[in-house]
């Protein structure tokens, strides 16, 4: 048990602040368009001017160019070699920083684990450095109008054409669509429901995909409709074999939770500290909210709950080092995060009194905004990347195998 | 970096179980707890044997130079099987005070007794205010010539009646420090009285301890005069991760036997555990408990190694455990339904043993004031 930094791993943290301090600059974190970040990468990868997209890419570049892109993705494929504990290192860091958030999550936490476990060759080495570079955006095409929870009963069909597939069908919910050149693509090639599924790697500039933008609760649209006609795919773009569809797709939701409950934790910690200080700063009856005991129990308790995250994700890493694949324990920090993003928006409404009832672009809600934001943002926390409820399915099958609720 | 357990604490770990499993399964709990000593002392001796006192002390006082973390590995297993022992309060809480704050001669008089377990500690801190902290200590101690004399009460004192001596928290003259001062007191001194208590649970021995005029040398002195609350607190910091270190063995037995029920107890045609309203309370466990663990193997690490944020963790580690095992195990006995309500079933145990954990050294909302102290809120 040893919850310090090795020196090898303290003198990457020390480089990579200096680094930060050195190349951060006009990355830093400013205004009411930033103040959202500060919850989650996910909440911050949406339809935003092309100005904010092009600002992420350009960040993500000078990470890859500085040798801090994909820390623990091996060498040959652009990465930087390290190992999973400096990635969490990493993302602690970027955190802790304020740095604009990844662009492309999806293709960083999702894609390219999937490619790396299950790509050939060619693949890996087609993808995984563009992606790096952030010269090409990923975005995920799983969930459908009528399949959601129940993701493999999928309808989007993929039908071989000679060395080609022909996809037909609709994807929704799909983030990033609208600046994506790769969607790894979820369809049906056959009639067994598990074992009829074949995951693509499509070009989102592939005639007959058309995107449609989607407005959510916070009047941002981050997510898109994604509709496929005909679209004409090179059975090379196949990831794993057909029919090994879900297989390829657990891996793709693993690394998705794992990497939601380590980084997400840290920017969850911060916003803490930032509602801290809002407690401190506001006054009721000429008392700061900060001196309440309840206010006070009700902070203590989601500042021991982030940190009960942060040793739950050191725990699961510890596995991954003695070589376990990341399990479905990952689901226990995305279900505990959802549920404490929620809680501190909720906290801060309480904080607030009567500016809970402003619009988070009204000019004096608290924090510009951000916590306004927040409170409609975290809503999506505990559906997207798996609902909470199918979460504690999840747990109660493949960790204490309980008998399956269907 | 490492978050894990090593290879000799899985074996310990093992080994505990194997032991306990052997020794102390719920029946002969069930029998010592009806006892008036509420232990067995054939049953210590072969925990003594088997190192466990020992664990936290270095080898120059007959311990095995281990620390809170290997500790921890113990008292789960017997927070898992409510293990009725005064280990808890001698090695946990009375022979880490008196490491860490003791001279070096009271050390090497007392610390060899308490690893090979033929001497036994205790502290007494708590008085009639219920507080858990140094504003709470009124017992005074008043200085006559080179002696002190204590006369007052405290409370929730535990496993005194087979304790060969005291760490006593009293408030003295000094007006310098803290104002209190912790004094060494035989338990067989006389003019101490000590009246057992009725315990919820029944696997613990707490008492009232009545102190009419004790005299004591100035040499009892544990640490500095007016420095008392300073030489308990890191003390108390180690009592902190040991509760928790139990409360998370009692809570994840309550959810593993839980979900055996689930899977096994069949109603309308199914197992009860293919109901979401029974296996998602058991998911919800699963989270609660694996947190608790994450914090409390934080804390043991942080007070072995004496960082900065150790308070914190132990404060943090006892808030989160302290609700978790209460509602852990409280779920569990809504999981059996009438069967987890009778004395015949296990259940109560847990119960029990997780709200006496729950309530002592201060509960979840002692600790979370303190942690939002910490954090400068
Ligand atoms: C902000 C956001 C971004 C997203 N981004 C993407 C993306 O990029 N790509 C992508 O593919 N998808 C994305 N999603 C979709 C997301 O994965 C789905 O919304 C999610 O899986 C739930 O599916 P659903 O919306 O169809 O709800 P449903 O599955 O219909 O669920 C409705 C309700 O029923 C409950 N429920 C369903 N089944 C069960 C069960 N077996 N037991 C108990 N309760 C159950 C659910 O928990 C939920 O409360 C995103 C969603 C959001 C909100």
């Amino acid at each position: 048990m040893d919850f310090s930094l090795s020196p090898e791993q303290q003198r990457f943290r020390d480089d990579l602040r200096g680094w930060l301090h050195e190349n951060l600059g006009d990355f830093a974190p400013s205004g009411r368009a930033q103040s959202a970040e500060t919850a989650a990468p996910l909440e911050t990868i949406g339809r935003r001017a092309q100005v904010e997209i092009e600002r992420g890419r350009a960040w993500q570049r000078r990470l890859f160019e500085g040798g801090y892109a994909g820390i623990s993705w091996p060498r040959e494929f652009g990465g930087r070699g390290g190992s999973i504990i400096e990635e969490m290192i990493f993302n602690q860091e970027l955190a802790e920083a304020k740095t604009p958030p990844l662009i492309n999550v999806i293709g960083l936490y999702m894609a390219g684990p999937t490619i790396i476990a299950h790509g050939t060759d060619a693949q890996k080495s087609r993808y995984l450095a563009p992606l790096l570079r952030c010269d090409e955006i990923w975005c995920q095409g799983f969930s459908e109008p009528n399949s959601g929870s129940d993701l493999a009963s999928l309808q989007t069909r993929a039908v071989r054409d000679g060395d080609r597939y022909v996809i037909n069908g609709q994807k929704v919910w799909t983030s990033l669509a609208h600046v994506a050149k790769w969607c790894i693509l979820l369809t049906r090639t056959g009639g067994e429901k598990y074992g009829g599924l074949t995951y693509f790697i499509v070009d989102m500039e592939s005639p007959g995909v058309e995107v449609k933008p989607l407005r959510q609760i916070t009047g941002d649209a981050e997510f898109n409709e994604m509709f496929f006609t005909d679209v004409r795919v090179p059975a090379e773009n196949i990831l794993g074999s057909e029919g090994e569809g879900w297989r390829v797709a657990m891996t793709t939701l693993m690394h998705e939770r794992a990497s939601l409950g380590v980084g997400l934790q840290v920017r969850s910690r911060i916003a803490l500290e930032e509602l801290r200080t809002l407690a401190r700063a506001t006054m009721e009856d000429g008392r700061s909210r900060a001196a309440d005991p309840l206010v006070r129990q009700r902070l203590a308790q989601l500042f021991i709950e982030c940190e009960a995250m942060r040793f739950n994700g050191y725990r699961g890493l510890t596995r991954m080092l003695r070589g376990e694949q990341p399990g479905p324990e990952g689901s226990i920090n995305k279900l505990m995060w959802s549920e404490v993003n929620q809680r501190i928006a909720d906290a801060a409404m309480e904080v607030m009194g009567p500016a809970a009832m402003l619009s988070p672009d009204d000019p004096d809600s608290p924090g510009e905004g951000r916590w306004s934001y927040l409170l409609l943002r975290s809503r999506a926390n505990s559906i997207e990347g798996g609902t909470s409820e199918v979460l504690r399915n999840i747990l109660a099958e493949r960790v204490l195998g309980l008998p399956r609720s269907r | 970096m490492d978050f894990g357990f090593n290879e000799e604490q899985e074996l310990l770990r093992s080994q505990a179980r194997d032991f306990l499993d052997r020794e102390c399964g719920s029946a002969r709990v069930r029998e010592l707890m009806a006892t008036e000593d509420g232990y067995d002392e054939g049953m210590w001796r072969r925990m003594v044997e088997l190192g466990w006192t020992a664990i936290p002390f270095p080898e120059q006082y007959g311990g095995l130079g281990l620390g809170i973390v290997d500790l921890v590995v113990v008292l789960e297993e017997m927070g898992r099987h409510t293990t009725p022992a005064p280990l808890q309060s001698s090695v946990a809480l009375a022979g880490t005070t008196l490491l860490l704050a003791g001279s070096e001669e009271q050390r090497a008089r007392l610390l060899p007794g308490i690893c090979d377990g033929t001497g036994r500690g205790t502290v007494a801190l708590v008085e009639a205010s219920g507080r858990w902290d140094a504003h709470g200590v009124q017992l005074r101690a008043q200085q006559s010539g080179d002696a002190y004399v204590l006369r007052g009460e405290k409370l929730f004192v535990p496993d005194v009646h087979v304790s060969d001596w005291m760490l006593v928290a009293t408030r003295t003259a000094e007006n310098s420090g803290d104002g209190l001062t912790l004094l060494l007191v035989d338990s067989r001194a006389p003019r101490v009285r000590t009246r057992r208590l009725g315990t919820i649970d029944q696997t613990r021995r707490l008492f009232e301890v009545g102190f009419d005029d004790v005299e004591v040398p100035a040499d009892a002195v544990i640490g500095a005069p007016g420095r008392g609350w300073a030489a308990l607190r890191r003390g108390l910091d180690r009592a902190l991760v040991a509760v928790s270190a139990e409360l998370c063995g009692t809570a994840q037995r309550a959810m593993e036997m839980s979900v055996d029920y689930a899977k096994t107890r069949q109603q309308f045609g199914r197992p009860i555990g293919a109901y979401q309203a029974v296996s998602h309370k058991l998911a919800d466990m699963l989270v609660q408990v694996e947190s608790a663990k994450s914090l409390t193997y934080y804390a043991a690490w942080a007070v072995d190694n004496d960082v900065p944020e150790a308070p914190l963790a132990a404060s943090m580690a006892k808030a989160y455990a302290s609700d978790a095992a209460r509602w852990v195990t409280g779920a569990a006995i809504q999981v059996h339904g009438g069967i987890g309500f009778t004395w015949e079933h296990d259940a109560h145990l847990f119960f029990k043993r997780a709200k006496w954990g729950e309530a002592t050294f201060g509960d979840a909302a002692h600790h979370r004031a303190r942690v939002a102290e910490a954090l400068d809120l």
